[in-house]
């Protein structure tokens, strides 16, 4: 049954997200691409920049996206009451311990170890987008890197790290450079 | 007199949770600040000090940290009335927008000008990604703990090399921290 699959997917999704909206994305990634096949990677991708420029948290939209693409409107709802369910169960249960123990500590020191493992993990995604945008879901090869995305993502780089500008504006602009260079020398 | 007021509440707590959901760009924390903003200093639900014990236990429970806040300000606001509210105001902007989006990326994607459109943003989501890791694992790093360090090797190598699903390493880093946490308590009070 495809709308209990959507569901206990992004059940899933949320259940194991700790530390924000990025730290979903890998999982994200390991449900609809690798483990269900909804999504290839390039439509995972697509997915992560609309997720992006979009507000509302990254998990939701996640859920709305892949579940339209799965089964229509239903499939999205199913996904995003799966996003909303663990939340429901998790929360009640630590703001009870919270309130009887007076004390985040213990909690906050796993947090403190999730956090590395959680950095590696967006690196892993990260990664594979970046490969994505380089070599065009080719083989990986020097002959095969696409120039135009090379020199977008080191002028989004650029301007992120060393200018501070907002990730949407960044976003935004190599989209309409992209989209320049594809009317002015043609697709690819 | 008593249930118009309340009705009024659960309104006014869904309506500011369906604009805040659906104007806010960049994720948890951004919407964490705007619901401070809102509750706290406008309409004075609750305190400064609730809100800052809110946003910890938002941020440090599993799931997205806009939902989970979200739970705990109508709880508080409302009880289960006032949770339900807040979580449906979080919910529907982004369940109609992305809706609306996906319709188009159907009808379009296809499109050579918007996949040109596409591929360019998706360079710079590599780089948004890439600007993420760094400062975040530079943080990692300026910890100078060997064994935060070797996690974040290893989780990388797990998931990259070894094809391990990401849910055991989130589970693996979680209890190696918990077991830390309990050594560490055992030594303070011996």
């Amino acid at each position: 049954m495809i709308l209990m699959e959507l569901f206990w997917a992004f059940f899933q999704i949320a259940l194991f997200s700790v530390g924000g909206g990025y730290a979903a994305m890998p999982l994200i990634r390991s449900q609809v691409v690798q483990a269900h096949g909804w999504m290839t990677m390039s439509e995972f991708a697509d997915l992560l920049t609309i997720a992006e420029m979009t507000p509302g948290p990254i998990q939701l939209n996640a859920a709305t996206f892949a579940g339209m693409r799965v089964a229509g409107f239903p499939g999205a709802v199913c996904a995003s009451l799966g996003v909303v369910t663990p939340s429901l169960l998790l929360v009640s249960l630590l703001a009870w311990l919270y309130r009887r123990y007076r004390s985040l500590s213990v909690i906050q020191g796993v947090l403190g170890f999730l956090r590395p493992a959680v950095v590696a993990l967006i690196a892993s995604a990260g990664l594979d987008v970046l490969l994505l945008v380089l070599f065009g879901g080719h083989k990986i090869a020097p002959q095969s890197i696409r120039l135009l995305g090379a020199g977008l993502f080191l002028l989004a780089l650029f301007l992120l790290r060393r200018r501070r500008l907002s990730p949407i504006a960044v976003m935004l602009l190599c989209g309409a450079l992209s989209l320049a260079a594809g009317a002015l020398f043609g697709a690819g | 007199m008593e249930k118009t007021n309340r009705c009024a509440r659960l309104l006014r707590l869904f309506g500011s949770m369906l604009v805040i959901s659906a104007c806010t760009f960049g994720g948890g924390f951004v919407i964490v600040s705007l619901m401070k903003k809102k509750f706290v200093d406008e309409y004075g639900w609750l305190s400064e000090a609730e809100m800052l014990d809110y946003t910890a236990l938002a941020q440090s429970c599993p799931g997205a940290i806009a939902v989970n806040a979200a739970i705990l300000v109508g709880w508080r606001v409302g009880g289960a009335a006032g949770m339900l509210a807040a979580v449906l105001g979080t919910l529907l902007p982004p369940l109609g927008i992305l809706t609306a989006i996906s319709m188009f990326y159907s009808a379009f994607a296809g499109n050579p000008h918007v996949a040109m459109l596409l591929s360019g943003m998706q360079a710079g989501v590599a780089a948004v990604l890439c600007d993420v890791v760094l400062s975040m694992g530079c943080g990692v790093l300026a910890q100078r703990s060997a064994v935060k360090t070797a996690v974040m090797l290893a989780a990388f190598v797990a998931v990259y090399v070894f094809d391990v699903s990401v849910a055991w390493v989130i589970v693996g880093a979680g209890l190696l921290g918990a077991a830390v946490q309990l050594l560490a308590r055992k030594e303070e009070d011996a």
